[in-house]
C-alpha cells in the first residue's frame, strides 16, 4: 500500500495540540512528516506521508478539531512573464516558498519549499500563480 | 543655477548629456559629495510600477454604417461610459462586468475589469465591442454587436486621472479577522504589513517642492511616451514632519498623466485583481528630473533612510477615516523585510514592483542618453506643499 501525502494547514490554536500522537495512537497510522513549519502561536503547515487503514477517519479527526486537510496532488507553477515581482505574496505564502532576494528585491519562488495551500493563486494581482495537476 | 533645459536638450541632441538613475545618483552624492555629483550629472531618472486606480482611456471607435450614436457600450462585458459623444468612450480601470459575482461569494475574485481590458486593447488583441442606442434621424442604428483590436478603432488615449502617488500608507490590520484591501491580504493582530511604493526611485519623491514637474513634462508611461497633463485628482502635497520637527519626506501629490495608448506595451500596462476588492490597473511609469539647481539635486539624492511612510490601520482607522496613524517608518526598514509596530515585530510586504521600477529608470536613462527622449519645459509648474492644498470631506 502505497503512502498518501497530505498538507494540513492549521490556525494559532491547533499549534498547541498533539495532533501527529493522537493520528498515530487513536487511528493506527504510519506517518512521515515531509515538511513542517510549526511556531508557538503561528499559523502553521505540514507535509505528510500517512500509511494505514484508518486514514479517512484520522482526516475526520482533523477537519473536526479545524485543521485543513488537501490532498497533495498538485503543484504550484509561476507564470514568469506574468509576474511583476511586486512581492504581494511574500509575506502571505506560510512557508517562505515565495520570497524577496534583498538587496535586488525581486521575488523568487521555491517550489520545494510549496507545500500547494494555494493562498498565493488568490493573492496575486496579476493571477501568476497557477496550479498543474 | 546649473543649467538650464535648452542647454540640458542640447547636450542630449551631441549625445554628452550625463544621465544617471535615482539609486545610482544617490551612490554617487555618497561618493563624492552633493555639489561635485550635482555638477556632473544633467539629469536623474525616476521609476515607479504598481497598482493605479484612476486610471482608462479614451477611446473612439469609428463610425459604423448606419451610424449608431452610442448611449451605452461594453468592451468583453466591461462597461465603457460612452455618455461623451456617438462612438466616444472612457474604459475605467476598476469597472467590473454587470454579471461579476463581486463580492457575494466574499471575498469576490475580480478576475476581469476595465484594467484587463486595457491589457487585452495593448495587446492587440480583439475584443467584443457591444453598443446600444434608441436611434435618431441622423443616427438610426440601435445596436451593434462586434469585434475590434486597438488597431482598428481611431484613438486609443491612456488618460489617468490620479498616478504617481508620491507615497502610500503602509497597511496593516489591527482586528482579529484576515480583512481583504486595495492594499491586498492583511492577516489579523498584525500578521503583515503592506506597502507600496518603489521609494527612492519613486518620481514625486525626488521632487518634493515641484521645482521641475509640471503641466507638459514628457515622461515615460506604459512603455511609450507620454505627459503629465495636470495635478492628479487628491494633489495634497505636504512634507511630512516627525514630532520633534524632522523631515520624514514628502507625501500626498499625485499626477494626471496622458499618452498614445497605441503605442505601449503590455509589459508596462496590466491588469490586476485584489481578492475581496476589485480589479485595476498597473502602470508603468518614470519622470525625468533635470538637475537645474543643487537644490534640486538635494531633493533627487533623497535615499530610503529619509523617505518615511505612516503606519495605517486599515481594519478600523482607514475605512472609519480616523485621523492619526500609528507611527512612520522609513522605506530602509521596510524593505529589509519586518518592522516594529505597538511593540511587534511584523513581516513586509511590497506591492509596487522595485525590480521593474528600476528597469524603467533604467529605460528612461537610456532614451536621454541615445538622444531619442528630450526633456519638456513644463508650461506651468503643478502646486506644491506651499500652496496648502488639502482634502475635503464629503458630507453624507
Amino acid at each position: 500500500m502505497s503512502p498518501k501525502k497530505i498538507v494540513l494547514r492549521f490556525g494559532p490554536d491547533i499549534t498547541e495540540k498533539p495532533i501527529i500522537y493522537r493520528l498515530v495512537k487513536d487511528y493506527d497510522l504510519l506517518i512521515n512528516i515531509v515538511k513542517a513549519n510549526v511556531n508557538p502561536q503561528k499559523e502553521g503547515t505540514m507535509v505528510l506521508e500517512i500509511t494505514g487503514d484508518h486514514i479517512e477517519g484520522g482526516m475526520n479527526y482533523l477537519r473536526g478539531i479545524g485543521v485543513q486537510v488537501q490532498a497533495l496532488s498538485q503543484e504550484i507553477v509561476r507564470d514568469e512573464d506574468r509576474c511583476t515581482m511586486c512581492g504581494a505574496c511574500t509575506a502571505i505564502c506560510p512557508t517562505g516558498a515565495l520570497f524577496i532576494e534583498r538587496p535586488a528585491m525581486e521575488v523568487n519562488f521555491d517550489g520545494d519549499k510549496c507545500v500547494v495551500c494555494q493562498l498565493c493563486l488568490k493573492i496575486c494581482p496579476v493571477r501568476a500563480m497557477e496550479v498543474r495537476l | 543655477m546649473l543649467r538650464s533645459y535648452s542647454e540640458i536638450n542640447a547636450k542630449i541632441k551631441s549625445g554628452k548629456a550625463v544621465v544617471m538613475s535615482a539609486d545610482e545618483f544617490i551612490s554617487l552624492v555618497e561618493e563624492k559629495g552633493l555639489s561635485a555629483a550635482a555638477r556632473t550629472v544633467d539629469v536623474v531618472t525616476t521609476g515607479t510600477f504598481g497598482t493605479m486606480c484612476s486610471s482608462g482611456a479614451f477611446l473612439n471607435f469609428g463610425h459604423s454604417s448606419p451610424r449608431i450614436r452610442m448611449q451605452k457600450a461594453w468592451l468583453n462585458g466591461v462597461p465603457a461610459y460612452a455618455g461623451i459623444a456617438a462612438v466616444d468612450a472612457y474604459i475605467g480601470a476598476t469597472e467590473l462586468p454587470e454579471d461579476d459575482p463581486l463580492n457575494s461569494n466574499y471575498p469576490g475574485e475580480f478576475r476581469y475589469g476595465g484594467g484587463h481590458v486595457i491589457e487585452d486593447l495593448v495587446s492587440h488583441r480583439p475584443l467584443s465591442l457591444k453598443a446600444i442606442s434608441y436611434g435618431t434621424d441622423c443616427y438610426p442604428r440601435k445596436s451593434i454587436d462586434t469585434t475590434i483590436t486597438i488597431d482598428d478603432i481611431n484613438e486609443a488615449t491612456l488618460f489617468n486621472p490620479r498616478n504617481a502617488y508620491q507615497n502610500y500608507n503602509c497597511a496593516v490590520n489591527l482586528s482579529g479577522r484576515t480583512i481583504y484591501t486595495y492594499m491586498g491580504m492583511l492577516k489579523p493582530n498584525l500578521g503583515n504589513a503592506h506597502y507600496s511604493s518603489s521609494g527612492q526611485l519613486s518620481p514625486l519623491l525626488k521632487d518634493p517642492h515641484f521645482k521641475t514637474i509640471g503641466i507638459g513634462t514628457r515622461i515615460f508611461l506604459g512603455g511609450g511616451t507620454g505627459y503629465v497633463a495636470w495635478h492628479g485628482t487628491q494633489h495634497f502635497p505636504s512634507i511630512q514632519e516627525s514630532p520633534d520637527g524632522k523631515s520624514l519626506g514628502p507625501a500626498g501629490g499625485t499626477l494626471a498623466v496622458i499618452g498614445d495608448l497605441k503605442q505601449m506595451s503590455p509589459r508596462w500596462l496590466k491588469g490586476v485583481s485584489f481578492t475581496g476588492y476589485g480589479s485595476s490597473l498597473a502602470v508603468g511609469i518614470g519622470v525625468p528630473i533635470p538637475l537645474l539647481s543643487e537644490e534640486i539635486a538635494l531633493y533627487a539624492a533623497a535615499a530610503d533612510r529619509d523617505l518615511y511612510a505612516p503606519v495605517v490601520d486599515y481594519s478600523d482607522a482607514y475605512p472609519g477615516r480616523k485621523p492619526g496613524n500609528l507611527g512612520q517608518v522609513s522605506y530602509a526598514d521596510l524593505k529589509s523585510g519586518k518592522i516594529t509596530v505597538q511593540g511587534k515585530e511584523i513581516p513586509t510586504a511590497p506591492l509596487s514592483s522595485y525590480p521593474m521600477a528600476r528597469e524603467i529608470a533604467g529605460i528612461l536613462k537610456e532614451r536621454i542618453s541615445s538622444g531619442s527622449f528630450l526633456l519638456a519645459e513644463p508650461v506651468q509648474l503643478l502646486p506644491s506643499p506651499a500652496d496648502g492644498r488639502s482634502g475635503k470631506v464629503l458630507n453624507g
